[in-house]
């Protein structure tokens, strides 16, 4: 099956360690979160406040706040926004972050 | 590097402020550095594109990203324009640059932004004059299911494959209404995801009756029929007059169901299908981004940013151009850019600009305005969406309020307009600031939808708000 790395034929550095909730998986270097986390299967990364639906990328630019996640111990991270470095570590978000 | 808010460098050239680096701020940058303004374009992206342009993070390092775009060959002089006048000290690009706030002081103009991503760091730059190239937004009503993961709107779905060359799965679904539907549809077949389907809930019929403004613009037909061949290439089936009325799965979207819609744009029971996917991409039209201009006090016109012939404001001092005074995709937005970036040189630099050095640029501007106006009485939401909002569907996704929730602040508590939806029910008070939420909660309520006053563009954390504006102390 086609890719979409295959059709901007690109051709990025060497892939990277990072870390949901502990588990290892492969970033791309400027990869932001949501991006890795797509490529690793994963849909959601975030339940909500009131009835702890699982939610993850829906406006994909930053202006709907739905794809918030904890990086490296921050919480409310859009992770349509921020990129990755290597060892980040990336939390699942329960609410609003801050009891956990 | 010279600071641009030195003032012995200040003192040379009348400096303009473009905030948003798409092709609307691109057009107005590369034309006001042309003629002897220096610019300070700021955007919250790592790279100048905005969305229609939007590149592949440069460690990425695509060797073909025209493969993900359209007018490729209008990017690229945008780009090499954008870099010779880089190049030549006239432009200051200032990426990552979040705005939250433009400020209209006794002499002249600052430009609040924060650093991105953290977005924690404020940053202040002191202008002349202002330029709003701030783009727009996408609309998404909602149906029940639409907050299951794997359920994005058609511009992030066609962002995160531009940006980040991801895509969230290996069938979907494109459903809505709008132009950008074609696009994304394709954008995603190209890119090795099976498109189950195009659900467009225009009747393609009500084309028939608007042929004088759409036929004036040959050149719009021909990419809607190039974008026809695309699908027909990659056996993506169109459902046109169908729309989504539910989107289905538990932890995440296994599946939706649409169903076609009659003459009245209500749905037709006993005739809907399920279709299994994985990723449904789906949009109902854009919104103008209009924070920056609201506190600043421009005058808007119904959602958009009011503006001139030469895409001045009401506010001295304040141009606009793009989305943000309308819909029109991005050859208008380089129309008005290119007019709202000489306006502004002309002005800055004392004097009177003369239109018919832009004549060429304002037909456009006219024809496609014309156009737009067309397209949007065509692509239209089904008129009785609101029946498939069912009450315990959410309506704000930020606070979780639900359409009963709506309708009962509505019915029993007597509320008539956004604001008291949002007071009775918190629909519109949370992240987002009802960005997402406000047309569903209009049509719900039965009202119009009005632009809200945000003071702010963006969150802004409480310790940059209580320096703000602080002489600088170093």
């Amino acid at each position: 099956m086609r890719s979409p790395v295959e059709l901007a034929d690109a051709q990025p550095g060497p892939a990277f360690t990072v870390t949901l909730d502990g588990r290892e998986i492969e970033a791309l270097p400027s990869q932001t979160v949501a991006a890795a986390l797509w490529a690793a299967g994963v849909t959601s990364w975030r339940g909500t406040r009131g009835e702890g639906r699982p939610r993850g990328v829906f406006c994909g630019i930053g202006v709907c706040f739905d794809c918030l996640v904890t990086v490296n111990d921050r919480p409310n991270q859009r992770a349509c926004l921020v990129p990755l470095h290597p060892g980040d570590a990336i939390r699942t978000q329960e609410g609003t972050g801050h009891h956990d | 590097m010279t600071d641009p808010n030195d003032p012995n460098h200040a003192a040379v050239l009348p400096h303009l402020a473009v905030i948003g680096a798409g092709p609307a701020g691109l057009a107005a940058t590369v034309a006001a550095a042309s003629r002897g303004v220096r610019v300070t374009l700021l955007d919250s992206a790592a790279q100048e594109g905005g969305q229609f342009y939007r590149q592949p993070a440069a460690e990425l390092r695509a060797r073909r990203p025209q493969a993900l775009h359209h007018e490729w060959r209008t990017w690229e002089r945008l780009r090499n324009g954008l870099r010779t006048h880089v190049d030549a000290g006239a432009v200051r690009h200032l990426t990552d640059h979040h705005v939250w706030l433009v400020e209209r002081g006794s002499e002249g103009f600052t430009v609040h932004a924060l650093l991105g991503p953290e977005q924690e760091e404020p940053v202040e730059v002191r202008a002349d004059a202002v330029l709003l190239a701030t783009g727009g937004y996408e609309k998404v009503l909602p149906f029940p299911g639409w907050t299951l993961p794997g359920v994005v709107t058609a511009g992030g779905a066609q962002a995160m494959l531009k940006g980040a060359l991801a895509v969230s799965g290996r069938t979907a679904v494109v459903a809505g209404t709008g132009p950008l539907l074609l696009p994304v549809a394709t954008g995603l077949a190209a890119a090795g995801v099976e498109v189950a389907a195009l659900v467009e809930s225009a009747d393609p019929k009500a084309f028939a009756g608007r042929t004088g403004a759409l036929a004036a613009q040959p050149g719009k037909l021909a990419e809607g029929a190039g974008y026809a061949a695309r699908l027909l290439r990659h056996r993506v089936k169109v459902l046109a007059r169908h729309t989504v009325v539910e989107a289905h799965g538990t932890e995440r979207l296994e599946a939706v169901t649409v169903a076609a819609l009659d003459g009245d744009g209500r749905v037709r029971h006993g005739r809907e299908r399920r279709i299994a996917c994985d990723t449904l991409a789906v949009g109902h039209g854009m919104l103008p981004h209009t924070d920056l201009a609201g506190t600043l006090g421009c005058r808007l016109d119904g959602l958009a940013v009011y503006v001139d012939e030469e895409q001045r404001t009401d506010v001295p001092g304040v141009w606009a151009a793009g989305e943000t005074t309308g819909i029109g995709g991005s050859a208008l937005s380089l129309a008005e850019g290119h007019i709202a970036g000489r306006s502004a040189a002309a002005r800055l630099r004392g004097t009177e600009p003369d239109p018919r050095a832009w004549a060429a640029a304002a037909k456009v501007r006219d024809r496609l305005r014309a156009f737009f106006a067309a397209l949007d009485s065509v692509y239209a939401p089904p008129a009785h969406w609101t029946e498939q909002v069912t009450d315990d569907t959410v309506v704000c996704r930020c606070e979780e309020v639900t359409g009963g929730a709506v309708r009962q602040a509505v019915a029993e508590l007597g509320a008539g307009d956004l604001r008291t939806v949002k007071l009775l029910t918190r629909a519109g008070m949370g992240w987002c600031q009802g960005r997402v939420c406000a047309p569903a909660v209009a049509g719900l309520a039965g009202c119009e939808l009005t632009p809200s006053r945000r003071p702010f563009a963006r969150p802004v954390p409480l310790g940059v708000l209580a320096r703000a504006g602080e002489p600088e102390s170093d």
